[in-house]
C-alpha cells in the first residue's frame, strides 16, 4: 500500500519532469526556428496577428473600459475620504499601467486566443496533420508555431496599450464627468506621477505574458497525445485546452508577482 | 533479392507498457518495388510505418534509410531523408482549413522556390492525374472518402518522391472506390516509378499490385515473399493467414498432388 503510494508519487513526479523538459525543448526549437533562415513569411505572421490581436481588440476595449470605470469609482470614493480626489488620475493610470493592464489583457487573450491556439494544434496533432507536415519535411515548429509566437509577442503589448488607454478614459469618464473631480487635477497628477519606469514595467510584463500564453497553449496542444489522462479525441482536446487556459492564467499571475518583485 | 535495400529494419522492438507490440522486426524494402505489409488488425502494421517515417522511436533496433539510421542522425539529416518521402495517411490527414489546391500546393510553397504560376501548373497536373479536376476550391470536409484519399495521394506525389508510404489506403471505402484507389496507385506508380511501402489488410486484392508481401504476426515479420511464393509458402503462420483470407487453396493442391 505505502509502496504503491510512493510508486505513484514517483511516477507523477517523473511525468511532470518529462513534461517540463518537453516544453523547454519545444520553446528552444521554436526560438531557433524563428531565428534560422529561411525567415518566416510576413503573410503567415500577419494572419496570426489578425487572429490573436485584431480579433481580441473588442474584448480588450470592453474589459479595459469597465476596469477603468470601476477603478475611477472605487478610487474616487476611497480618495475622497482623505480629501485627495485630485490624485485619482495617477491612481487609475498607475494601477492600469503597472498591474491591471498587462495582467487583465493577458488573461483576456488567454481565454480568447490561447484556447483557440491550443485546440487548433491539438486537433492537428490528433488528426495526424502535424505528422503529415513532418513527413513532408516541413518543420511544424517553424510552419505552425513560429508565426503564432511572433504574433503573440507583438499583439499582447499592443493590446495592453489599448487596454490602458481605454481604461484611463473609463476612469476619466467616471471620476471627472460623473463624480466631478477636477479635469486638470486628474491629468496633472497622472502626468506628474507616471514615469518611464512604470511604462517599462508594464511593457516588459506584457511581453513576457505574450510569450507565456503562446508557449503554454501551443505546447499543450502539440503534446496532446502525451497527456497523462489520454489526449485522444474531442474530449482529450477539450481537457487539454482547459488545462492550457488554467495553466496560462496561473502562470501569468505568478510571473506578475515575480516580475514586479524584480522590476519594482 | 540481390538488389541493395533502400530501407532496412533490423531487430526493431517496441513496447507500450506491458504490451509488447514489435518483437524484433526484420524487413528490407527494395527500390522501385511495391512492398505490402499485411496482417491482422492490431498487429502493429501502421506502427512499422511510423518507425520508418521517424515519427516514433523504437525501444531497440535500427531503421536504416539509404544506409543511415534515422534514429541516430540530426534533425537536419532526418529532414533531408524525409524530402524523399511521400505519405498517404489512413485518414489522408489533409489540412482541414485549407482548400484542395492549397493542400497539394503546400509542399511546393514550403520546400521549393517555385513561382505561384509554376505551383499552379504542377498542382493542376497532379490533380488531373488523380481525376480531381474542378475540386481545387473545395475543402476536405466537402469531399467523399475516396476523393480525400486521392487528394492525399496528390499531395504525397506533388514533389515526385522516391518512396511513397500508404497506410491502409482503402480502409473505409466501398468496393468501387477501393478499385479506383488501386487503379490510381497503379497509374501513378507506372508513371512516376516510385518505391511503394503499403500497409493493408485488403487480401487477396493487394497481391495483384505487390512485388513483395510481408506478413506481420505476433510482433515479427514472418516472411517477405513475392505474392506467388507467399500464397504457396510452407510457413505455417503464412499458410494459416492465407487460409483465413483466401480459403482452402492448399488443401485442393494437396489433394491434387496426392
Amino acid at each position: 500500500m505505502i509502496l504503491r503510494f510512493f510508486e505513484q508519487l514517483g511516477d507523477l513526479f517523473l511525468y511532470y519532469v518529462n513534461q517540463a523538459g518537453r516544453m523547454g525543448i519545444f520553446l528552444l526549437l521554436v526560438i531557433f526556428n524563428v531565428l534560422k533562415p529561411p525567415y518566416l513569411r510576413i503573410s503567415h505572421i500577419t494572419k496570426q496577428i489578425y487572429i490573436i490581436g485584431t480579433l481580441s481588440i473588442f474584448v480588450i476595449i470592453f474589459t479595459g473600459a469597465f476596469t477603468g470605470m470601476v477603478l475611477g469609482l472605487q478610487g474616487y470614493t476611497t480618495l475622497r475620504k482623505f480629501g485627495s480626489e485630485g490624485l485619482l488620475g495617477s491612481a487609475v493610470a498607475l494601477s492600469l499601467i503597472r498591474e491591471l493592464g498587462p495582467v487583465l489583457s493577458a488573461l483576456m487573450v488567454t481565454g480568447r486566443a490561447g484556447s483557440a491556439i491550443c485546440a487548433e494544434i491539438g486537433i492537428m496533432r490528433n488528426s495526424e496533420q502535424i505528422d503529415a507536415l513532418e513527413c513532408m519535411a516541413i518543420d511544424p515548429h517553424k510552419y505552425i508555431m513560429a508565426p503564432k509566437f511572433i504574433a503573440s509577442i507583438v499583439s499582447v503589448p499592443l493590446l495592453t496599450a489599448i487596454f490602458n488607454v481605454v481604461g484611463i478614459f473609463g476612469g476619466y469618464l467616471i471620476g471627472v464627468k460623473l463624480m466631478g473631480t477636477s479635469e486638470g487635477a486628474f491629468f496633472s497628477s497622472m502626468y506628474k506621477d507616471v514615469e518611464f519606469d512604470d511604462i517599462y514595467m508594464g511593457f516588459m510584463k506584457s511581453l513576457c505574458f505574450g510569450l507565456l500564453i503562446v508557449w503554454i497553449c501551443s505546447a499543450k496542444g502539440y503534446f496532446v497525445h502525451m497527456e497523462r489522462k489520454g489526449g485522444f479525441g474531442a474530449e482529450g482536446v477539450s481537457r487539454v485546452t482547459t488545462n492550457a487556459v488554467v495553466l496560462s492564467s496561473v502562470s501569468i499571475l505568478v510571473f506578475d508577482y515575480l516580475m514586479t518583485s524584480f522590476l519594482i | 533479392m540481390n538488389m541493395q535495400p533502400i530501407i532496412q529494419l533490423i531487430d526493431l522492438r517496441k513496447r507500450f507498457g506491458s504490451q509488447n507490440v514489435l518483437r524484433g522486426i526484420n524487413l528490407s524494402i527494395f527500390e522501385g518495388k511495391t512492398t505490402v505489409i499485411v496482417g491482422e488488425s492490431g498487429q502493429g502494421k501502421s506502427l512499422i510505418l511510423k518507425h520508418i517515417l521517424g515519427l516514433m522511436k523504437p525501444d531497440s533496433g535500427n531503421v536504416l534509410v539509404y544506409g543511415q539510421d534515422i534514429n541516430k542522425i540530426s534533425r537536419k539529416e532526418l529532414k533531408a531523408i524525409r524530402a524523399n518521402f511521400g505519405v498517404l495517411f489512413q485518414n489522408a490527414a489533409l489540412f482541414d482549413s485549407m482548400t484542395v489546391f492549397d493542400n497539394v500546393a503546400l509542399p511546393l510553397r514550403e520546400r521549393t522556390k517555385t513561382s505561384e504560376e509554376g505551383i499552379k501548373t504542377m498542382v493542376n497536373e497532379k490533380l488531373d492525374m488523380l481525376d480531381l479536376e474542378g475540386s481545387n476550391n473545395k475543402y476536405p470536409a466537402q469531399l467523399s472518402g475516396g476523393m480525400r484519399k486521392r487528394v492525399g495521394l496528390a499531395r504525397a506525389l506533388v514533389l515526385n518522391p522516391k518512396i511513397v508510404f500508404f497506410d491502409e489506403p482503402t480502409t473505409g471505402l466501398d468496393v468501387a472506390m477501393t478499385n479506383e484507389i488501386y487503379r490510381v496507385f497503379f497509374k501513378t506508380q507506372s508513371k512516376l516509378g516510385y518505391t511503394a511501402v503499403m500497409v493493408s489488410h485488403d487480401v487477396p486484392k493487394i497481391f495483384k499490385l505487390a512485388d513483395y508481401v510481408a506478413l506481420l504476426d505476433e510482433g515479427v515479420v514472418q516472411d517477405c515473399l513475392s505474392p506467388e511464393d507467399f500464397q504457396t509458402s510452407q510457413n505455417p503462420v503464412i499458410r494459416d493467414f492465407v487460409y483465413k483470407t483466401m480459403g482452402r487453396i492448399y488443401e485442393s493442391e494437396q489433394v491434387e498432388g496426392e
